[in-house]
């Protein structure tokens, strides 16, 4: 690719050095700062890191209370992917019949992107508490039916389906797009070969938005494990007994109220890591994408 | 529409109201409760329909909250955060795009990989350097023997030290250190045709005058989109506030939010005051979802083209 280019670089150069420089110290150093801590443990009386090795890996992995934490982001991630990608995609579906009102909907089903997750925290912490508003009355009728501060599978099912529903707009707006990128003659075609609304839909719209479900399934997977940290600090703390400590929030809890640097940094590596792989799993299906269309 | 379809397209407004009641009928229990005094939230059975102390329980959220300050710093930081992405963006995206040099693909790669790495992930090491900024200079000049170098000529010792907690820089820089805004204006940039180039040239323009008289007013979708998201993004931010501020008077709308109920952890014999949390929680959603709706057209295409 052969562009129209202007001849002076030093210009260029002006032009991308600031934000080189806020990368470098923000993103760069701090990543490069975490590799360093994970391999190293620091004195308690000063006199800075010593070299470790993979001691503070061992010592996670190893760690019984570190793969309970792993264990219960697999099932956030895939209780709250599924749910929120399922009803996004459905909605998405049926909007894109452009039936009277489709704009309406459209508003509808996208305004809560806006929402903080602290606010959607608190919000659902206040639907699903066991002492107030509807729960009470349920609670009332069969005592002890639902008790997200005491039982660790209700305080999931609460997480989860707060962590679904912030995440469903968001979905919503991708698959819309997706969907309305495919012609409409394609769908004219089908019709004509005597294909009904929900034929057209199995058969021509969902094998072509397999590209965007792709990418959508990905960024919900990695935003479980980044995102969900303001909707657990607001509604469980992580618990009753660890049951909500997701990876996000122990690596927050080990490092700043347990002030375990080096486990923290350790921790914030293999979730690097992983999300590092989820990112390169995306591109490539972006990439076959492109040979689609 | 293709064909009739009278019973199917009942159905789908069936699915598409229930849809809509899925998305509204958790703020609608918010407004309710935000809008009863404290004895009729825990009522049995339940009320579902809004009493007539809605202004009366904002109006002590936002006392309890200190929101009046709470706002107003919010609007700085997201301000400022908007736009610092929308001229960093733009002039990263110019140099990368519009300028031939061997440097060019290894910048897009370094500005690139940010996508990769969330603010949450690295947030132990990043709370580090927002406590001194210029600590990897520091370490720098340690390493290359510079410090030594400046003590032994000058008898200075060189201590690099811009602490960032607590401010609005601390804030706002880390937000702002992402290839969001850059890979959005980029693909933008691709798209416009050599020809305009090579007449802006052919009329004497330098790089810095077809910037501002040409891409720039080319771009407002862009920058309208732009604005929308990060606007949202930030002021939503919770986990970076909650660390770096320990000065209430610096503090933000989400995290105060977490303050208003006690947490479910906390042992400490407080009620937790339902009908003043929602009512806070209403005052805060508001902002950004008028936004949202606002920007809608701009804000959606904005929003496929940054994270694709």
């Amino acid at each position: 690719m052969k562009r129209a280019v202007f001849k002076n670089n030093w210009v260029a150069a002006l032009m991308v050095a600031p934000q080189l420089l806020i990368i470098f110290v923000f993103f760069y150093w701090p990543t490069s700062q975490a590799m360093y801590w994970a391999f190293t443990l620091e004195q308690p009386w000063g006199g800075g890191n010593t070299w470790v090795g993979f001691d503070n890996f061992a010592a996670i992995l190893f760690d019984d209370l570190y793969w309970y934490s792993v264990q219960v982001s697999v099932v956030y991630a895939i209780g709250a992917t599924v749910l929120s990608v399922g009803m996004a995609l459905i909605l998405a579906v049926f909007v894109d019949r452009q039936l009277r009102g489709f704009k309406a909907y459209k508003i509808g089903m996208i305004w809560p992107y806006a929402i903080a997750a602290p606010a959607v925290g608190l919000a659902f912490r206040f639907i699903f508490n066991p002492g107030a508003g509807i729960m009470l009355y349920l609670n009332d009728a069969f005592p002890g039916a639902w008790d997200p501060n005491g039982n660790g599978t209700h305080a999931m099912i609460m997480v989860i389906v707060a962590g679904a529903w912030k995440q469903i707009a968001y979905n919503f707006i991708f698959f819309l797009a997706g969907l309305q990128s495919i012609p409409r003659s394609l769908l004219e075609a089908g019709a004509m070969d005597g294909a009904r609304v929900l034929r057209r839909m199995r058969d021509i719209q969902l094998p072509l938005l397999a590209p965007t479900f792709f990418f959508v399934l990905v960024i919900n997977i990695t935003d479980s494990f980044t995102d969900s940290f303001g909707i657990v600090d607001t509604m469980t703390g992580g618990g009753p007994a660890r049951a909500t400590n997701l990876m996000v929030y122990k690596i927050f809890n080990d490092g700043f109220q347990g002030l375990d640097y080096s486990g923290a940094a350790a921790q914030s590596i293999i979730l690097m890591f992983l999300v590092v792989a989820l990112t390169v799993v995306q591109f490539r299906y972006i990439e076959r994408k492109v040979h689609y269309t | 529409m293709i064909e009739r379809t009278p019973i199917l397209n009942i159905v789908t407004h069936l699915i598409l109201l229930s849809g809509l009641i899925l998305m509204i009928f958790p703020m609608y229990l918010v407004l309710v409760a935000a809008s009863l005094d404290l004895k009729d939230v825990s009522a049995i059975p339940p009320k579902m329909f809004p009493g007539d102390q809605l202004w009366v329980n904002m109006g002590v959220a936002w006392e309890k909250a200190k929101f009046g300050e709470k706002f107003l710093n919010t609007f700085i930081v997201a301000f400022g955060v908007v736009v610092g992405k929308i001229v960093l963006a733009c002039i990263t995206a110019f140099g990368i795009v519009f300028f031939d040099h061997r440097l060019r693909m290894p910048i897009f790669w370094a500005v690139f990989i940010t996508l990769m790495l969330p603010l949450e992930v690295r947030i132990v090491p990043t709370y580090a350097v927002a406590a001194n900024a210029l600590q990897p200079f520091q370490v720098f000049m340690d390493v290359t023997g510079l410090t030594w170098a400046i003590n032994a000529v000058t008898g200075i010792e060189v201590a690099l030290e811009w602490n960032l907690l607590n401010s609005y820089t601390g804030l706002i820089m880390p937000l702002v250190a992402t290839a969001t805004g850059t890979f959005l204006y980029r693909q933008f940039f691709l798209t416009i045709p050599d020809e305009l180039v090579e007449a802006a040239k052919m009329d004497g323009a330098g790089p810095v005058r077809f910037l501002r008289e040409i891409l720039v007013p080319l771009s407002v979708t862009n920058i309208a989109a732009l604005a929308t998201i990060m606007f949202v993004y930030s002021w939503n931010q919770y986990l970076w506030p909650l660390l770096v501020i320990t000065d209430q008077s610096y503090g933000m709308v989400a995290v105060e939010l977490g303050r208003l109920v006690p947490k479910i952890t906390s042992t400490g014999g407080e009620v937790a005051k339902w009908n003043i949390a929602m009512a806070g929680t209403l005052i805060v959603m508001v902002p950004p979802i008028l936004v949202v709706i606002f920007m809608q057209r701009w804000f959606v295409r904005g929003l496929i083209n940054t994270d694709k």
